[in-house]
């Protein structure tokens, strides 16, 4: 089809618009926005007789070069250590990728113009791409990688371990409470514009300086579908922004989905970029560098800014603080740290740092050894089981964390903890605008407006709590992560298979129970908890207790 | 001539790493460790459909350790079961409670904890199967078209036959965009497994695909015939009392309160045998020949084909069992009785009010009598493979 005919065919497409003359459509999905019929168009400007077509033959160049790979043992070449942290990444991603599928028809519902419909129906066959394409890509690897378990427990481990539930709210946060919230706000302004850049465009440079060129041929192609999901967000954007009375609501949920995002992707993203890779050329680009190319020039300065003149308000400072975050308070490094801490409770193999680590590490965040060296060196002297415990229990200068009840990620820049009484419960929060969201954002009314249709943060946040006082080996059994032999571990703190370095249950079964920090911090009495508080922020950096003299 | 050297680039090194499978034996390095395990396949070995679709989806009763963690404004979260009245085996079993020291999984545990995740869509839907089909569609009908242009078939139609494919063809249009838009898409947030809502994705591909073949195929035409009025199908829809029967009651299956189970059976067990197949096979494609076209009936021919052996496949698949439900199959009776008592006779009004059309072509269809009785035959039959009685509005 000629570019001349596919617009003249979407413009005839145009005269399907349904205005209901009989029956007006349940309205299912509620949003506190407003809009008047602005007539925004279709960006997509897709038509369906081309699409079909089209993503079939980008289709075909995928499952290609999928039977390549397999044909050219690609597999002989990736990096184990790569391949394992795909094992967290793609039990994740396909939860999110369906969930944005589910979302478009809440937009049909809250946003009134027919027209910006056909591109979201759209969008929800793209997403029905994505999460399926992903998933066989997760198949293929558990079929050919040295190495199946985590990935054949998968989606089982992604329900009920921590690290799943974080990466969950790039999935929940896009379906559930008001509808341009969280498909519009959340899921295209911010998730799709912003934040797959780094997923799909950094991290596949970084597999396939793996060895891995399967997940850059199925990212990219998933990343063609997402420019125009990005259109998308953008017309129902320009079509709130006309109305005064959202400005309020765009200025909160840019606030929160800026923020949660970059606490939820940038800690498994910068993770999988930083210390998934073992290509250690200095001038490839760190993840603050890409963070800073990617999200900052592209997406903060060329996108949003540009926005400021329709009154949008841009959340500057909260961009600021989060490339502080990145690159002075070493937020990436505290999560891998703290990833791989809590190895025991994964289901991948994280390995410990080496010489040529540390220096591409400090050669990129100068000061990075005096920070974290020490502590990689003794996960590495602590990686085989020998007469000790996982290095979670063994006296390492680390304090185990407190959870943030906000967006899950525990609260690792320690300076920036805040604790509070909400909704009858103690609970910690890993910065102020975590705070803000659970206490301000997430509420019935904000800033003295009534806001029916605002979400609530509900569940069990903090994922210790099941196992209070639970022995490791029954933790690490009720959620399934154990291999064939029925005592051998999934996870492991080394990449090595000879079945006498790997550790299992019968190794855990000698740990102290674990504690969950937040049933602790509620059975403390007010002055316990201020003087925790008061400890806590102090401590750090990579978890080092607070200085005694201090 | 000279060669200027350029600086090495850097690149990264391939290393032989040998981290194939079977390179090592080890704990889970068996072949029998390389299948998804945390779900029992519908048959002995479980399919490429099972394997990208089941459990993507969480479900608290399963593994969801934490639950849901965002909530809508009424307390609701995740993918409620009651957002249809229909009941699968095991729903009114509470969720398990999770609290401090109670671990994840539920005491009893057993996979799966209910009915509906025995769901498996028999057409095995995912994106390879959904690209590959639709692309094979389109093309034919891009070439279909393309020949009857080039052999100028269209002017072989009659004056009456043009009107009536402007019209009625084109009205058609709607009801397909507003099925697969409200109806179909719609629903793929409300199903409790990822089989339902991916089932229901499909559907709604299928008729929004359908609607815009349809529409271009009327561009088509008023490219190529003289006095082919585009804009016809609009006054037909909008004003033509003839067609505001059938308009009524797709705009009714939008505005279904709150139930995905009952926006998918009135559409496909209800509405399409009634209205759908009536009008596209029992009218168009039976009349389209003896009036000069033999194009119409392949653009149809490609609608009816998604209903009739994919659409309504998994349909049946879908609701067959809850008729049969271990548990619930007199609930589920009742109510897809009610329901057939509330949509047959809108459908059977509706089609009584399209019965003008029948007249309009020179060439004559089939009487419209006999044509709503094979739509209701075909109807009847779906009823016995649900298990669902033939309910007495449908004499009317």
């Amino acid at each position: 089809m000629s570019r001349q005919s596919l617009a003249k065919a979407h413009q005839k497409i145009q005269e399907l618009a349904w205005e209901p003359q009989y029956h007006e459509p349940y309205m299912k999905y509620g949003t506190d926005y407003t809009f008047r019929k602005a007539q925004k168009k279709d960006p997509l400007k897709q038509v369906l007789r081309s699409y079909f077509p089209m993503q079939e033959e980008k289709d075909h160049r995928v499952y290609g070069a999928s039977d390549g790979a397999i044909r050219g043992n690609m597999f002989r070449q990736v990096q184990e250590r790569w391949l394992e942290w795909q094992k967290l990444f793609l039990s994740i991603i396909p939860l999110p990728e369906i969930s944005a599928a589910r979302s478009m028809p809440m937009l049909f519902h809250a946003v009134p113009n027919p027209e910006l419909h056909n591109g979201q129906a759209i969008q929800m066959i793209d997403e029905v791409r994505h999460s399926t394409i992903q998933q066989n890509l997760k198949r293929l690897y558990m079929n050919n990688y040295i190495d199946p378990a985590g990935f054949n427990n998968s989606l089982r481990n992604f329900h009920n371990d921590y690290c799943g539930t974080i990466g969950r709210q790039f999935a929940e946060g896009f379906i559930t409470g008001d509808a341009i919230t969280a498909a519009s706000i959340y899921l295209t302004i911010v998730a799709e514009t912003a934040f797959t850049n780094t997923l799909f465009v950094a991290m596949p440079a970084e597999a396939a300086a793996n060895g891995d060129y399967l997940l850059p041929t199925v990212f990219h192609s998933v990343q063609s579908d997402e420019s125009r999901h990005i259109s998308n967000g953008y017309a129902t954007l320009l079509m709130a922004l006309s109305d005064e009375d959202n400005r309020q609501l765009l200025e909160r949920d840019l606030r929160y989905a800026w923020w949660n995002n970059h606490r939820v992707v940038d800690a498994a993203i910068g993770t999988f970029i930083e210390y998934g890779t073992k290509d250690r050329r200095k001038d490839r680009e760190s993840y603050a560098e890409m963070w800073r190319r990617w999200i900052y020039d592209d997406y903060y300065r060329s996108y949003l800014v540009p926005l400021e003149k329709y009154g949008l308000v841009i959340p500057h400072d909260l961009i600021e603080e989060a490339w502080k975050q990145i690159w002075e308070k070493g937020y990436v490094h505290e999560v891998a740290q703290f990833f791989a801490t809590g190895w025991l409770a994964n289901y991948w193999r994280i390995d410990g740092m080496t010489d040529e680590d540390f220096e591409w590490f400090e050669y990129k965040y100068p000061g990075w050894y005096d920070k974290y060296g020490k502590w990689w060196e003794n996960y590495s002297r602590l990686a085989t089981p020998n007469g000790h415990n996982p290095i979670i229990f063994e006296d390492v200068d680390y304090v185990y964390p407190h959870r943030c009840w906000t967006c899950m990620v525990p609260c690792l820049v320690r300076e920036d903890m805040v604790t509070d009484k909400v909704d009858g419960q103690w609970r910690t929060y890993c910065h102020e605008v975590c705070h803000w969201t659970d206490t301000v954002a997430f509420r019935p009314t904000y800033q003295g407006r009534e806001t029916p249709n605002m979400g609530r943060l509900v569940g069990k946040r903090e994922w210790e709590t099941l196992y209070h006082g639970w022995n490791f080996a029954d933790v690490v059994k009720d959620m399934g992560m154990v291999r064939d032999d029925g005592n051998t571990m999934t996870a492991q703190p080394h990449l090595n298979l000879d079945p006498k370095k790997m550790w299992t249950l019968d190794h855990m079964r000698r740990c102290p129970s674990f504690v969950s920090p937040n049933v602790v911090l509620n059975e403390m009495t007010d002055a316990e908890r201020e003087a925790f508080a008061a400890d806590y922020v102090r401590q750090g950096p990579a978890g080092r207790p607070a200085p005694a003299n201090a | 001539m000279t060669t200027t050297e350029r600086p090495e680039r850097s690149v990264p090194k391939p290393v032989f790493t040998d981290a194939e499978a079977g390179a090592r034996e080890f704990p889970d390095s068996d072949a029998k460790a390389r299948r998804f395990n945390y779900f029992t396949p519908a048959k002995r070995k479980q399919s490429h459909y099972e394997d990208v679709t089941v459990e993507v989806q969480p479900d608290p009763r399963h593994y969801l350790a934490q639950g849901w963690i965002y909530g809508f404004a009424n307390g609701e979260t995740g993918y409620p079961l009651h957002w249809t009245k229909l009941k699968a085996w095991g729903v009114d079993k509470p969720e398990p409670v999770r609290g401090v020291g109670t671990g994840g999984l539920p005491k009893d545990f057993t996979w799966p904890a209910h009915g509906w995740h025995e769901f498996r869509d028999p057409n095995e839907e995912w994106e390879m199967t959904l690209y590959r089909y639709n692309a094979n569609v389109v093309r034919q009908l891009n070439q279909n078209i393309e020949n009857a242009r080039n052999a100028k078939a269209f002017g072989q139609w009659t004056r009456n036959w043009v009107q009536f494919v402007e019209r009625n063809v084109g009205a058609w249009m709607h009801v397909e965009h507003v099925l697969g838009l409200y109806v179909f898409a719609a629903c793929n947030r409300s199903g409790p497994t990822n089989m339902h809502n991916t089932a229901m994705a499909v559907n709604s591909a299928h008729k929004i695909r359908f609607a815009q073949d349809l529409a271009l195929y009327n561009l088509t035409l008023t490219e190529e015939l003289d006095g082919f009025d585009g804009t016809a199908h609009l006054d037909a829809w909008n004003n033509d009392p003839v067609w505001q029967g059938v308009r009524k009651v797709a705009e009714a299956l939008t505005a279904v309160q709150d139930d995905w189970g009952e926006s998918v059976f009135a559409a496909n067990v209800v509405f399409e045998p009634l209205l759908g197949e009536l009008f596209r096979s029992n009218l168009v494609m039976q009349s389209a020949a003896g009036n000069g076209d033999f194009v119409t009936p392949t653009v149809m021919g490609a609608g009816e084909y998604d209903y009739a052996q994919r659409d309504l496949r998994w349909t049946i698949a879908c609701f067959a069992p809850l008729t049969q439900d271990r548990e619930f199959a007199d609930h589920n009776k009742q109510l897809m009785q009610g329901w057939l008592a509330h949509w047959v006779p809108q459908c059977i009004e509706a089609a009584r009010t399209l019965q003008p059309i029948w007249s309009q072509p020179d060439a004559k269809p089939p009487r419209f009598e006999d044509s709503l009785d094979r739509a209701k035959n075909r109807f009847a039959g779906i009823l016995s493979d649900l298990h669902l009685e033939t309910p007495k509005e449908l004499s009317q």
